[in-house]
């Protein structure tokens, strides 16, 4: 394994830091700024999530995180560090040939379409072969014990999977065998975007259940990238609200969804119907997102914030803590917001009061 | 040949609808019936491969059935000779139906204008060119596209996947349908505006008493939009379990049913890191190729019973009042005989 690029020292289990960074797409019609000063730190054994609706650019941040993005995509700022016994990595100044062997063995990413991210003419045994030539240095005896392995620990039963071809696979399996496919060199991170996305009802509850047991039993970190606040729900230490190319709300789950402090992850929150809840402030938000080649001016979510002052339309906030240091969102109408939160607080002081006696 | 009760706007009677070819064939849809009535919401949920959207398009006219029968307004669809019947045009304005994907269900090159007024235009709906577009205007109006001017002369990929649904919606109205089927109409849609445009479908309930048969697999969703209506469980082809929405979502009676609510991940962590689980005997849906014998169910079912269950299919019969399952089990439970 090469040596890592730099050498700065950090005392904490952080695997993954990520700095101001910027992602541009330059189109016909101008510069897409897909992500606009994202900043935030991954801890060993955490999981965060990152939510937002399509086109908030949450994965072209998954992308850039392993250096995936397209051609068309460009990186004018920014830091991503991954961290290994205390040496950090700089990815972004990688050479193609040393991000291959780091893709995978630090961080791992599970795309979306779990029908569409096999070769069809392969057999599972082929596709994970290839996997490791390509990123590892196992020996082909080696590759087929691990993979054995992980493959019954996504509850599969390996002799029948792994000499399957894709299509006689059903989509949750598919998903698990990607999933076994991710561990294959050990990385310390793994990125998931829309893990359970297209899964029906039964198959997401399978791969909700088996990410909660990897989480506790791998102890490796996770970064979900979701529109889906749910799954959010289900599986995040840390949520990460997304809008516009930027994190507008970041903090432990529960702040997020018994607590929020931004009027989108609010709107957010109050848009989706439960099957246990009543429809009582269930509302949409109205308008859409902005076109991030011409996003407006001031806070990218004022044209559509029921909060709206005159310095929202003028100046853009930043990330600041509230709450505690792990609390941190960029509103100036914070107080407002959070009065328009006492039913979901009162929800949650219930759950506490229930769990108490 | 017999007629529909005339209860019902339309009605489903034994539906069977096969695939395949001689040698292999599947059956998506195995021996449904059922009826809905004016005004009335009714939702089809389950799973992927359920056969909720074949009949889904069976009910809209778009697929002819294997066999059974499909009544509008107590009339068959379908001739003895399995021809379109005489009142076929009459089903085919009365029943319209909205496609999942508003990204391929409107045409890339037409104006929103051209859309809807086309069958306005086509169907002598609109006299000319003026009465076209006033209707056009007030049916963008009413999906609540406004101010209309902005929407008229866009394309649809000027549109976002919400307005791009609505206009879809308001293609459907151009007809003046008694009926809609829609397929999984917000499941493409963002969250963020998804419960907007469930309100305008139920608005156009409430306002043209449109009838509605939708179809999800987002139990949140059914429960939102046919809170007034019913809820009809499918898997692997068959309704397991139909009920007024409030006793399905509260109360259950099919393993299947519950197993389904159990699951459902919610967007409230405290909630859905605690909920009670059903616990399944397999997580494979069987395939559609190689059923099981007796209840379908049963290879899952935490409650099977052998000797009944492997054995002996259940039928779909009443279990109090207006609500329906088919389980030995259950039927035992509520008194019925299955």
């Amino acid at each position: 394994m090469k040596k890592p690029q730099t050498t700065q020292q950090m005392g904490t289990q952080v695997p993954l830091t990520v700095e101001d960074l910027w992602v541009e797409y330059q189109i016909e019609r101008g510069v897409v700024k897909a992500v606009r000063g994202v900043s935030f730190n991954l801890a060993k054994g955490e999981s965060l999530a990152l939510i937002g609706e399509s086109g908030c650019g949450k994965t072209t941040l998954g992308v850039a995180l392993i250096r995936l993005l397209v051609k068309a995509a460009r990186i004018p700022k920014g830091e991503i560090t991954y961290w290994r016994d205390n040496q950090g990595l700089d990815v972004l100044s990688l050479k193609e040939s040393e991000l291959r062997r780091f893709r995978w063995r630090e961080c791992a990413m599970v795309f979306q379409s779990a029908l569409n991210a096999f070769n069809p003419v392969l057999r599972i045994w082929d596709q994970i072969l290839d996997t490791s030539k390509a990123h590892g240095g196992m020996s082909r005896h080696q590759v087929r014990e691990r993979a054995m392995q992980l493959l019954e620990y996504v509850q599969l039963d390996p002799r029948r999977v792994i000499d399957a071809y894709p299509h006689e696979l059903s989509g949750g399996m598919r998903q698990r065998v990607l999933l076994a496919m991710s561990l294959l060199l050990d990385p310390q991170i793994l990125i998931l975007d829309e893990p359970t996305t297209a899964l029906d009802i039964l198959t997401q509850r399978t791969i909700i259940d088996l990410l909660r047991r990897l989480k506790e039993e791998m102890g490796f970190a996770m970064l979900f990238i979701s529109h889906d606040l749910a799954t959010a729900a289900e599986l995040a230490d840390r949520v990460a609200t997304m809008y516009a190319g930027s994190i507008v709300e970041m903090g432990p789950v529960e702040d997020i969804f018994y607590r929020p402090a931004h009027p989108y992850t609010l709107g957010l929150i109050r848009a989706v119907p439960t099957v246990t809840g009543d429809f009582e402030n269930l509302a949409s938000i109205p308008g859409a997102p902005p076109d991030l080649v011409d996003p407006p001016p001031g806070c990218k979510f004022h044209p559509r914030c029921p909060y709206v002052t005159e310095q929202c339309r003028v100046k853009e906030p930043q990330l600041e803590t509230h709450y505690s240091e792990t609390h941190s969102v960029a509103c100036f109408n914070v107080k407002r917001v959070q009065q328009d939160t006492l039913d979901l607080q009162e929800r949650y002081a219930k759950y506490a009061g229930g769990k108490a006696q | 040949m017999n007629a529909g009760s005339g209860e019902y706007l339309i009605e489903a009677h034994n539906l069977v609808r096969q695939f395949g070819s001689r040698r292999e064939r599947v059956t998506a849809v195995d021996d449904i019936s059922f009826g809905i009535r004016e005004g009335e919401v009714v939702c089809l949920v389950g799973e992927s491969g359920c056969g909720k959207t074949t009949t889904g398009k069976m009910i809209a006219g778009l697929l002819k059935p294997t066999s059974g029968q499909v009544f509008y307004m107590g009339k068959s669809v379908w001739n003895a000779k399995g021809d379109k019947g005489e009142d076929f045009k009459t089903y085919r304005l009365g029943v319209q139906i909205i496609h999942q994907d508003p990204y391929a269900s409107l045409n890339p090159s037409h104006t929103i204008y051209k859309i809807i007024s086309a069958p306005l235009l086509h169907h002598k709906l609109a006299a000319n060119t003026q009465e076209a577009l006033d209707r056009v205007i007030e049916l963008l109006t009413i999906v609540g596209l406004s101010p209309v001017e902005d929407f008229l002369y866009k394309y649809p990929h000027q549109l976002s996947g919400g307005q791009r649904q609505r206009v879809s919606v308001a293609r459907a109205l151009t007809v003046n349908p008694r009926f809609i089927v829609a397929d999984e109409a917000v499941s493409m849609v963002d969250v963020s505006i998804r419960v907007g445009l469930l309100n305008m479908m139920a608005n156009l309930k409430r306002d043209l008493g449109v009838t509605y048969l939708f179809i999800t697999h987002d139990l949140a969703v059914a429960k939102f939009f046919a809170w007034e209506g019913r809820i009809a469980v499918m898997y692997v082809g068959s309704i397991v379990e139909f009920a007024s929405t409030p006793q399905l979502i509260n109360a259950p009676l099919h393993p299947y049913s519950k197993a389904l609510l159990a699951a459902v991940p919610e967007a409230d962590p405290e909630l859905t890191r605690h909920k009670q689980r059903v616990e399944l005997r397999s997580q494979d849906i069987p395939s559609l190729l190689a059923l099981p014998g007796g209840c379908r169910f049963h290879p899952r079912c935490p409650y099977f019973e052998p000797g009944l269950c492997d054995v002996k299919r259940p039928a779909l019969l009443p279990a109090g009042e207006n609500r329906y399952v088919a389980c030995h089990i259950a039927a035992r439970e509520v008194g019925t005989q299955a």
